[in-house]
């Protein structure tokens, strides 16, 4: 998907959590809604992006969510094993 | 009047107090003693004793109006002969409703009716069901002392104006049942009687009744005694011979009808006086737009082809079946387990939503399923879960008759969920008040018997900004309920959100030059609604489809939370879910990132339950969105999609991006019951079936589960479950069901909220609102009594955003798009009905001053342009829309208006932003017929 397009779908999730005072608690929130509703690829491509470009569309608290989290919206959840 | 009889108690229970019981009165009824609440009729106690005093203006679906002096009785110890409909029972009452002289008075009324009346019963349509033949009989009418030959209306002219109902004047005995269902049941007031005495009349205001003022709601039909207000159906095809009761396939009201059959044939839908959602009441398109089930645009054949391209052919269901899983099975090979997926539909039922999803997470393996909630209410699952926990409405309708102060955002009730609107409008009538936040001055600003005491027309993309004055004033004038939010909610996020919602930028003053609506008037609805003993938020997708759709929803749950309005009948947080079973397609994990209860897919114990039911390892990561899909499509990375009763390629916004992501993709599959637009692209091509012609359910915007039931067979032989069964089959992963209620047992086995429901506990009930388990075994009307879902109330933060459409000098005005009465969604079933009649063509709503500045005139063909597209459409000119704003619907192919929305969508859910496009509008240079839309 167009690195354009995901940056500014970051950014909307990025301007909903900047009015959270506490800024750990934006970050987490921006991170976190990530992780839960985007798919894989979008994930991936999103943090490619970030780091082939340094994400110059990006504002500072979703690029600051992005960088401290890179392995974990990368990384997939294990399964569940077979029964 | 129905057909096939139910029983008429003849007047309406008397009103009931909220939490009374009303004091209970004994009496005596011809000899039967009867216990009944007061308030109660004489008429009704008789009935309920099994005694049927006779009467022609009298029915349970309105008040008593006493005119027909033909259900009088007599009252030991009472002089005269009073109206039993009018006169209510009094404790140690002793009623007489056969007497010498009650016969002799009876007969001498029926003489009268019958003197003015057509002698043609055998010819009559209503032969067999009329109450004015049936009184006849019962009073023993042997002879027209009169004769027949006197004044009389017999010369009348018969008005067929109306497409669905014929109004008979010779056969009208002015009862005034039609004025009366049309004040009391409707609430238009478009009925009247005309003229004095004799020569008194019904009139629909002087025209006939299609110039009128009607909604074609069918509530004058229904209440008609005679053949006067009759079916045209009714009058070609004669007599119904049996009835099933159904749940309609149009809006979230999702009213309870009784289809009346003849062998395998609908001859009319009346609506069911008992249905839990609708009380008996309906709308012109699940009373009379059916017409589409049997629609000789139905496809009933299932159809390949290797290229959209290349003309269809016809093929048998194993072949059309074997094709499809292959080319699924092909492509994921090819492109990998992701590259495929899939939609459930929302006018499908609970079961086939259910198989759908099954099938895309189990023999998919993957999350790529979504849903048309997408595109309207999934910010509604978002922030309600959020902030009370549960991706649902709070009330049933019913509570709206307890509310007092009724806010409604970004709705119109009267055009998208039209019998809950006359359930709002008795309220209002009865006296509450309403504030109606809409930049477009709906009905319900002002009507008969019916005005906004405030209307708050802000411009479109500013509802956040408002949402927050509301708020800011009510705390900070001390109007909140500060002691319901202590205790039912978390108190560090109340207060959190009170030192937010104080601050100087959300006050109304600050926000009047965003949103265009007066601090004084924002002020004014604040307090209103927060002195509301119980204060009402219904509303729709002019809350939703925004950039900051989500945020509003939460806005609305922090406005009821800090004001108390949760948690008890009259009150709530009430979205009007657009489809028939939208609720339901979200509640059985339609979203890619839920499993059905809407349960995350990362949690791993919810997983494991569906898997050792399914048998299968299921996808813990999220899937891709429906408008992620088809960026993926285009990207190379998404190749095949099942798209179930669901026309993305009208209804969705951006259609050139939607158009190029379905060509860029190697097989879509669409089962439907039309060749829709989005078949245009397909490869595959199933029939569906109408709701007419299977077994289910669906769950309206109350939570509310009814049955669907079975009419008629299904004209392509497969409902549409069995078709998602045997793909599934064809997939290599069997899923075996007799009948849909084994479908129920299975999503009851699974979903925590629904594991009270069956089929048999649904024929016992009637309906049910989930949840409904252990806790609540007849089901839950209200929610979040005394704990909310989440457990304490979470108040969010929100802050307003403003849209990054914006108009400008090339595009200097605001489209915003709605709903039409006549017309539903992409318009698939009604433009195949009559309904054409009342909405033929899409239209452009401008006001007369921007017509003016443009050289428009009423009905000119206008371009209306955005950055995304172009279509061209005929201006109405109306100040129904501000200055500056423009307004269209999307019913019709033709004018495709998603060609112009954008791809900007909510920050948390991607629903699209329908409501707010910066567009430009000229008149056409070609003032002659329509272009396609590009």
């Amino acid at each position: 998907m167009s690195p354009a397009k995901l940056a500014r779908m970051a950014n909307q999730i990025g301007a909903f959590f900047a009015s959270e005072p506490d800024h750990a608690l934006a970050v987490e929130g921006v991170a976190s809604h990530l992780r839960r509703f985007w798919e894989p690829r979008m994930r991936h491509q999103l943090v490619a992006w970030v780091v082939d470009t340094g994400g110059p569309d990006l504002s500072p608290l979703v690029l600051e969510a992005v960088q401290t989290n890179r392995a974990r919206l990368t990384t997939l959840t294990p399964r569940n094993g077979p029964k | 009047m129905y057909s096939v009889k139910e029983q008429d108690l003849g007047t309406p229970a008397p009103p009931a107090a909220l939490g009374l019981a009303a004091p209970l009165v004994t009496l005596d009824v011809d000899g039967t003693t009867v216990t009944v609440p007061e308030g109660t009729s004489i008429m009704r106690a008789a009935s309920l004793t099994g005694v049927q005093v006779p009467r022609l203006c009298a029915t349970d679906s309105i008040k008593a109006f006493g005119s027909c002096r033909l259900c009088i009785v007599e009252v030991e110890g009472k002089r005269g002969f009073p109206a039993s409909c009018t006169t209510l029972v009094q404790d140690g009452m002793k009623v007489r409703t056969q007497t010498p002289k009650l016969a002799q008075l009876r007969r001498g009324v029926m003489e009268l009716y019958i003197s003015d009346h057509p002698l043609d019963c055998l010819t009559c349509p209503a032969n067999g069901n009329c109450e004015l033949q049936d009184m006849a009989g019962v009073v023993g009418l042997r002879e027209v002392r009169y004769g027949l030959k006197g004044a009389n209306h017999l010369e009348a002219e018969k008005d067929t104006s109306n497409p669905y109902f014929t109004f008979d004047p010779t056969k009208c005995i002015v009862c005034s049942r039609c004025v009366r269902a049309c004040e009391e049941t409707q609430g238009t007031f478009a009925l009247t009687v005309q003229g004095r005495g004799f020569d008194s009349v019904i009139s629909a205001g002087g025209t006939d009744f299609m110039s009128s003022e009607c909604v074609s709601c069918g509530a004058c039909v229904q209440a008609c005694p005679t053949a006067t207000l009759m079916e045209k159906s009714l009058v070609d095809h004669g007599q119904p011979d049996h009835v099933v009761k159904t749940t309609c396939a149009y809006c979230g009201v999702g009213c309870s009808f009784r289809a009346e059959v003849k062998g395998n044939e609908v001859v009319r839908m009346v609506p069911d006086k008992n249905g839990q959602a609708n009380d008996g009441h309906s709308c012109v398109k699940g009373r009379f737009a059916w017409g589409y089930a049997t629609h000789k645009d139905r496809v009933t054949t299932p159809m390949i082809r290797k290229s959209p391209e290349d003309p269809w052919t016809v093929v048998s269901w194993p072949e059309a079946l074997k094709y499809a899983a292959s080319e699924i099975t092909r492509i994921q090979a090819k492109y990998g387990q992701a590259s495929v997926g899939g939609i459930t539909s929302s006018r499908c039922t609970n079961e086939e939503t259910w198989l759908v999803q099954k099938l895309i997470r189990a023999g998919f393996g993957n999350n790529n399923v979504d849903t048309c909630a997408r595109v309207c209410h999934s910010p509604t699952g978002y922030g309600l879960k959020a902030t009370l926990g549960e991706s649902a409405g709070t009330q049933d309708f019913a509570s709206v008759d307890h509310s007092d102060v009724i806010l409604v955002i970004g709705a119109n009730p009267t055009q998208g969920h039209p019998v809950f609107a006359s359930r709002l409008k008795r309220r209002l009538r009865e006296g509450a008040q309403l504030i109606v936040a809409d930049p477009r001055t709906i009905e319900l600003v002002r009507q008969p018997h019916v005005e906004a005491a405030f209307h708050l027309q802000l411009r479109p993309g500013t509802n956040v900004a408002l949402a927050n004055a509301l708020a800011h004033v009510i705390v900070t004038e001390g109007l909140a309920d500060d002691a319901f939010a202590r205790a039912r909610c978390d108190v560090a996020e109340y207060e959190k959100w009170r030192t937010f919602i104080s601050l100087p930028h959300n006050s109304p003053e600050a926000t009047e030059a965003i949103t265009g609506v007066s601090a004084a008037s924002v002020r004014g609805a604040a307090r209103l609604y927060a002195g509301a003993r119980n204060g009402a938020i219904y509303y729709g997708l002019g809350v939703t489809e925004h950039s900051q759709g989500s945020t509003m929803v939460i806005a609305i749950a922090n406005l009821a939370m800090c004001t108390g309005n949760l948690g008890k009948p009259g009150a709530g947080v009430n979205p009007l879910r657009g489809q028939n079973n939208v609720q339901g397609a979200c509640d059985m994990g339609s979203f890619p990132h839920e499993l059905p209860g809407y349960r995350h897919v990362s949690d791993a114990n919810v997983r494991a339950g569906f898997e050792s039911v399914w048998g299968v390892i299921l996808d813990p990561e999220p899937g891709l969105r429906i408008p992620n899909m088809f960026d993926a499509a285009l990207e190379g990375t998404f190749k095949a999609i099942y798209v179930q009763g669901e026309d993305i390629a009208q209804s969705d916004p951006d259609l050139r991006h939607v158009d190029a992501a379905l060509r860029a993709m190697e097989c879509v599959i669409v089962q439907d019951i039309f060749l829709n637009e989005t078949a245009k692209f397909a490869h595959v091509f199933l029939p569906g079936a109408t709701f007419l012609e299977k077994d289910g359910t669906f769950t309206n915007a109350e939570r509310r589960i009814g049955r669907v039931r079975k009419v008629m067979p299904s004209r392509s032989g497969m409902a549409d479950w069995e078709i998602t069964c045997a793909l599934a089959e064809q997939l290599g992963y069997p899923m075996h069901y007799e009948h849909p209620s084994q479908i129920m047992d299975e999503i009851a086995s699974l979903m925590p909220t629904f594991t009270g429901v069956s089929y048999e506990k649904l024929d016992k009930l009637g309906s049910i609102q989930w949840p409904c388990n252990a806790t609540a075994p007849d089901g839950t009307p209200t929610m979040h009594v005394g704990e909310f879902v989440r457990g304490k109330g979470k108040f969010i933060i929100t802050e307003f955003v403003a849209t990054e459409e914006r108009v400008t000098p090339m595009y200097p005005m605001l489209l915003t798009t709605g709903r039409t009465l006549s017309q539903y969604n992409v318009g698939a079933q009604t433009r195949r009905t009559e309904n054409v009649r009342w909405h033929s063509e899409d239209v452009l709503e401008l006001h007369p001053h921007d017509a003016e500045e443009r050289g428009i005139n009423d009905g000119d063909w206008v371009m209306l342009k955005s950055r995304a597209g172009e279509t061209r459409l005929r201006a109405d000119l109306t100040q129904r829309v501000q200055p500056g704003i423009v307004y269209t619907t999307f019913h019709h192919p033709i004018t495709r208006a998603n060609v112009v929305t954008t791809d900007l969508s909510d920050w948390a859910t991607n629903c699209p932003e329908y409501k707010v496009t910066a567009v430009q509008v000229r008149r056409a240079p070609n003032q002659g017929a329509p272009v396609e839309a590009k």
